[in-house]
């Protein structure tokens, strides 16, 4: 990986930082556990998956490794909009 | 008085009744009960337990504090006698559980075939934790394992038997994998992966017996007379529901527990949901099988409501699974094939007997290396579709089939010699999240 694709990686993940959460779709879960397994601050993302809430907890890096890991689509990043009228 | 509920079994269906009755009843009285000294844990977890992509630990999703804040009173212990007309249900150590309403959602279980050998402590079937235990024990002293079956199941076996041991052989009876849900292409790229991955895939292949030496699994013997030396033999050739308390107490039964469209069986006060439970499928137009953990969820969701004073109509969901097989990942969603499964008796684990039941239809097909769709084209409608590799369309397919989306205005193209699939789709779902 060259320094202009980290660069680039690292805005990527700034605005997904700064504009996106993970959110699920109950309907797809079998509560395998893989996303509370990898996530690297231990927030219960399979909770978030049976309730069908978005991961809104504060400290959530949106590393993305829930998102990849899940073997079956269950998780993806949804647009916020930060400055809500 | 506050009103009695009993669940028997303590998998997603009972769980997720147990949340919907307590939910409508605050002051109700809910006793879960389970033969499985593991409670609640996500069996479709297993097969990643067994690759070791996940913990123990992680195979259970609820803490203490869930079970605790839902007020449950859970139960360990085997039902053997229910009775309708006295509303009680006897257990195995005498005990005698009283209701009101009564749920049965007590799962399946693998089916195991009479062959000589079949009883030996190294031949396993793979059901609930203390199976897959068994079968991790077993594979880490094992050389050899064979892998007999098909469906879902039989590939999760073999995938974590790969993990540990040295040879892997995977028996078929006939040519193809799964042969009335995929299609002889998405087949063989399952059979190619595994043979790539070492796997010895060995077709036409029917196991006849299972030989020991010294009291220990030594071989198998196929019906050619072919035999494959191994410690460990895995058997994956179906799952019945656990309907024998129905069908000792007189309630309806054909392959698993009728009922109607409220999930209410034949006889008063006794509901049914998840993989017991035979629901009936607007799409099919009767009754059918799923073994699937979303449909045992909203099963026992739409149960729980209704045992607890509601009148939920039932209408079951499409059918979709999606899963790995041999390293692939797959959606199945829809009907998709039909007739019978040479590998199989009757149906699998994450499966669904809607996907066999594929009438009048005409099929689209895209594929490169394996990435993988395949569409079925009704007149109006999508009606099924299977999808390997990249999952990008999954989502927006689900909703097409589900929501029986009018294809009109792309099907020519849809139709059409090497019709670019992806494109098409994504346009008449562009506005899809
Ligand atoms: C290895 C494996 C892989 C799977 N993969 C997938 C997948 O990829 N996708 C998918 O959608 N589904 C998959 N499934 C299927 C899914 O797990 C089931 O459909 C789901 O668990 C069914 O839920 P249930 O509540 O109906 O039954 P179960 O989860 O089987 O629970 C049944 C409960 O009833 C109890 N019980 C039964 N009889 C009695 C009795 N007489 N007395 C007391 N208790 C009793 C049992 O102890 C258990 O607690 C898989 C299953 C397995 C085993």
């Amino acid at each position: 990986m060259t320094l202009r694709d980290l660069l680039q990686r690292d805005r990527a993940r700034r605005t997904t930082l700064v504009t996106g959460q993970v959110t699920p779709e109950a309907g797809r879960c079998v509560q395998c556990g893989i996303c509370t397994y990898y996530c690297p601050i231990n927030i219960d993302v399979r909770r978030h998956a049976w309730l069908g809430e978005p991961v809104q907890e504060s400290h959530c890096l949106t590393c993305g490794e829930c998102v990849a890991r899940c073997p079956r689509g269950v998780l993806h990043f949804e647009r916020i909009e930060l400055f809500q009228p | 008085m506050s009103t009695r509920y009993v669940i028997v079994g303590q998998g997603v269906a009972g769980i997720a009744a147990a949340e919907a009755i307590r939910a409508a009843d605050a002051g109700g009285h809910i006793t879960l009960l389970s033969d499985d000294p593991h409670g609640y844990y996500s069996r479709p977890g297993l097969a990643y337990y067994l690759t070791g992509e996940i913990s123990r630990a992680h195979l259970f999703p609820w803490r203490e504090a869930e079970f605790t804040h839902l007020r449950l009173q859970r139960v360990q212990g085997q039902a053997s006698v229910l009775d309708p007309a006295g509303h009680r249900l006897l257990l195995s150590n005498g005990a005698t559980l009283p209701y009101d309403r009564l749920l049965l959602a007590t799962g399946s279980a693998a089916l195991r075939p009479t062959l000589p050998g079949i009883d030996l402590p190294q031949v396993v079937t793979l059901d609930n934790l203390a199976d897959a235990e068994r079968i991790l024990g077993l594979a880490r002293k094992a050389h050899s394992a064979v892998v007999v079956g098909g469906g879902i199941t039989a590939l999760e076996i073999v995938e974590g038997l790969r993990e540990h041991c040295r040879r892997v052989h995977y028996l078929l009876r006939g040519e193809r994998y799964w042969g009335n849900v995929l299609d002889e292409a998405e087949g063989r790229i399952v059979l190619d992966r595994l043979a790539a991955d070492g796997v010895q895939v060995h077709t036409h292949s029917e196991l006849a017996a299972i030989e020991a030496k010294r009291g220990r699994v030594a071989s198998i013997l196929t019906a050619s007379g072919k035999r494959v030396p191994c410690d460990l033999v895995a058997m994956a050739i179906g799952v019945a529901p656990r309907a024998e308390l129905a069908r000792a107490a007189g309630l309806q039964v054909d392959r698993g527990v009728l009922v109607d469209e409220f999930l209410r069986s034949s006889a008063p006060d006794i509901y049914a949901a998840g993989d017991v439970a035979q629901v009936y499928d607007v799409r099919a137009g009767k009754a059918l099988l799923d073994t699937l953990w979303t449909a045992a969820r909203s099963h026992g969701d739409a149960a729980g409501q209704n045992m607890a004073g509601g009148s939920l109509r039932y209408v079951k969901p499409t059918p979709l699974n999606v899963t790995r097989l041999a390293g692939i990942t797959t959606t199945i969603i829809g009907s998709v094939g039909f007739g019978r499964d040479a590998d199989l008796v009757g149906i699998a684990r994450g499966d669904s007997e809607l996907w066999r039941q594929l009438g009048q239809a005409l099929v689209a097909e895209d594929e490169h290396e394996v990435n993988r769709l395949r569409l079925l084209v009704g007149p109006t409608t999508l009606i099924g579709a299977v999808l390997m590799g990249d999952q990008r369309l999954s989502r927006p397919l689900q909703r097409l089939i589900s929501e029986q989306t009018d294809i009109t205005s792309i099907r020519a193209q849809l139709l059409a010699p090497n019709a670019p699939l992806a494109a098409l789709l994504t346009r008449l779902t562009e506005g899809f999240r």
